[in-house]
């Protein structure tokens, strides 16, 4: 069925895009959540959890996002395990996402001074304690930053999932155009609803790297 | 005939006036220092003079080029006016022989020989021919002072202009700098250096220059300046450094 | 678990992984190239060129970094021939990589030619070298010491991007593997291969990159005698 690009095509658009917001949202709190723990575990564990920790991000950060989508979608359903599209597509993109964000916030921690942890040695705070009232508190002031930019390529990779068939914005571009084959009304709209999400979050982003860069420098 | 020739410099940033009508005249082979405070305009009267700042008003001769303000023609200027700032502005990246020929390689297109016989020519002039080698980090600041002097000698320039070049060294590595310079005026070189060093400018500087309030407050030959100051904010500015 | 992991087919179909890898190759060495030219022009018209013109080099770089590889590419392929520009998916692909990579370059560069202290240009000027002079002999190589890890990092996801041009078919590594896929049924086996081969490339890359940087960014040792003094030691391969 063929018909025009008007109002209720974008309707459905704007159905995709909230797809798209829930997907990055859910993306963007199991990453955290995981990246977190590998961030601390790769700052501070043991060397062997080091070394474990940085083999995984260092392989995640070599393999396309598509690929690690196409392993937990088609793969993984041989293994006896069927994923649902949004399933295969939250698990994949929070296993990049979680890497991503360990890596931020590793370099976040370990860009503490060290006289930072001696000090707080000094007034006898336990390593828990030096963590949780010295390092950390300052550690979240440099990441906030690289956080929110990274959730503006959360948002944009989400848009790999519409290649495994997961309805979000894209892939309601990409049925769109098969119904309208309009192309380019269909992905210029699809690109703007992308800059209108994304754009205020590198805005933000922008800032607040400035803000941290302009306390060191004055 | 004069080297520099400054008229009636009239410059500000905004609504900040910084030089109110300077006028300055510097012969061949003159050594002179210009003091003053912080904001009494004598750096910024110096980076006029090779075109790093631009002017409202005046005129500026140097080396038989005019500067009326515009960007025209500063090129052939500086290949004749060289300069050397307080923080040395060496090229990190590249070693010290580098450094030098950059500027005769790429402006005058001096050849490759040629190049490497002034290398060993303006570092023995500045007592550090086994440098050459070196990289700017590797080096003391009052070493990389002397390179950037090298540098500048490098191109052969007609006038030499020193904009505080020791103020960022640590009181040790001064001497070797002033030394450097001290010989430069010995071979009749013409400078204006802007400078700190009271004691300095009085032993070399064949003229002085107390500047005041974005004019030329005071000026004449260094050892009567120094000696009879004939306005009080020149007794008062150097009077510290007396005692 | 009764599935049992079979790499047979999929390696026997060797030449299709050999011929993905090197279409991938390919792409991300022309897609860098010409990104990487379109960022560095970019970023000197953003910093010192006329005020329309570095407005204009901002809308571009925002525009493309704030919507998906994805959807541009889509606009490339599918929306342009609407505009009478028609072309290959490989010539699409290359083109919304290329001008992908062009805008997150272009931010790298810029931030690398402010990074240099302007009295490091006040200097050149001063020995009479033009602005260009200046940019090419004093400013480039310090600054994109500065960059280079940001860069590179820049060009890994670059490299990782390009499978998403299997999308419209462009034939690479991703969609050799969705062929391999689609002919054997080992989804898991054909996609830990590509996987495999995709980490690959990727460290031949960062290998290449850290190549590059020793080159670039070496010190000249003294000819003779210092070198038989010093011998060259790690910190000059740390350098």
């Amino acid at each position: 069925m063929i018909q025009d690009f008007g109002w209720s095509s974008v309707q459905f658009l704007i159905m995709g895009l909230t797809w798209t917001v829930g997907l990055s949202a859910m993306t963007f709190v199991l990453g955290g959540f995981f990246g977190l723990f590998l961030a601390m575990g790769r700052a501070l564990g043991p060397n062997w959890l080091k070394l474990v920790i940085a083999g995984y991000i260092q392989i995640v950060q070599a393999t396309p996002l598509l690929i690690i989508v196409f392993l937990c979608f088609y793969g993984l359903s041989f293994l006896g395990l069927h994923f649902p599209p949004f399933a295969a597509a939250a698990i994949s993109l929070a296993v990049y996402a979680t890497a991503y964000l360990a890596d931020i916030w590793r370099g976040c921690i370990e860009a503490i001074p060290k006289t930072q942890w001696e000090a707080a040695d000094a007034l006898a705070l336990s390593r828990i304690q030096r963590l949780r009232y010295v390092i950390l508190p300052q550690a979240l002031r440099i990441a906030l930053g690289p956080t929110v930019g990274f959730m503006v390529q959360i948002v944009k990779n989400t848009s790999v999932t519409a290649l495994i068939g997961f309805v979000e914005l894209t892939r309601a571009g990409q049925l769109l155009n098969n119904m309208t084959f309009q192309p380019f009304h269909v992905f210029l709209t699809v690109a703007a609803m992308y800059f209108a999400l994304c754009y205020p979050l590198s805005w933000w982003s922008e800032k607040l790297k400035e803000r941290k860069s302009g306390v060191s420098a004055h | 005939m004069a080297s520099l020739r400054i008229e009636d410099l009239w410059k500000s940033y905004g609504a900040v006036q910084v030089l109110k009508g300077v006028s300055l005249s510097v012969g061949e082979g003159d050594v002179v220092a210009v003091i003053g405070r912080s904001g009494s305009g004598k750096s910024t009267m110096l980076r006029c003079i090779n075109g790093l700042e631009q002017f409202q008003k005046g005129r500026i001769e140097v080396a038989g080029h005019m500067l009326d303000g515009s960007h025209s023609g500063l090129r052939e200027l500086r290949k004749e006016v060289g300069m050397v700032f307080q923080s040395y502005n060496l090229f990190p990246h590249l070693n010290v022989a580098e450094n030098i020929k950059l500027a005769p390689r790429v402006v005058k297109g001096v050849g490759k020989a040629e190049c490497d016989e002034i290398v060993v020519q303006v570092l023995a002039r500045v007592g550090l021919s086994d440098k050459a080698y070196a990289y700017p980090d590797e080096l003391s600041g009052g070493q990389q002072q002397r390179v950037a002097i090298a540098r500048s000698l490098a191109m052969q320039p007609k006038v030499m202009l020193f904009d505080e070049v020791t103020s960022a060294l640590d009181p040790e590595l001064t001497g070797e700098v002033l030394l450097t310079i001290a010989e430069l005026a010995k071979a009749g070189m013409t400078m204006v250096l802007v400078t700190h060093e009271m004691g300095f400018a009085r032993r070399v500087a064949t003229h002085t220059v107390f500047m005041n309030e974005g004019k030329i407050w005071e000026e004449g030959p260094s050892e009567e300046l120094f000696a009879n100051p004939r306005t009080p904010e020149l007794a008062n500015f150097i009077a510290p450094d007396l005692k | 678990m009764a599935y049992e992991m079979n790499f047979a087919p999929v390696l026997a179909r060797a030449p299709l992984l050999v011929q993905g890898a090197t279409d991938t190759i390919v792409l991300s060495a022309q897609s860098i190239t010409l990104g990487l030219a379109i960022g560095l022009a970019a970023a000197i018209v953003r910093t010192n060129g006329p005020k329309w013109s570095s407005v204009l080099a901002g809308v571009y770089v925002e525009a493309f970094r704030n919507t998906p590889l994805l959807v541009q590419l889509f606009l490339i392929f599918f929306g342009l021939p609407y505009l009478g520009l028609r072309m290959s998916a490989e010539q699409a692909a290359l083109f919304a990589v290329s001008i992908n990579l062009g805008a997150y370059s272009t931010e790298i560069f810029r931030a690398g030619l402010m990074a240099i202290p302007k009295t490091q240009i006040e200097a050149g000027l001063a020995l009479g070298m033009s602005r260009l002079q200046v940019l090419r002999h004093v400013v480039i190589v310090p600054a994109l010491r500065i960059i280079y890890p940001a860069l590179t990092g820049q060009l890994t996801l670059t490299l990782l991007g390009t499978s998403i041009v299997s999308a419209i078919s462009a034939s690479e590594l991703t969609l050799a593997g969705a062929r391999i896929e689609s002919q054997t049924f080992r989804s898991l086996e054909t996609f830990l291969v590509i996987a495999a081969i995709y980490i690959s490339i990727t460290f031949a890359f960062r290998l290449v990159y850290w190549l590059i940087g020793l080159r670039l960014f070496r010190r000249k040792k003294a000819p003779s005698v210092a070198q038989a003094v010093r011998p060259a030691t790690s910190s000059e391969a740390a350098s």
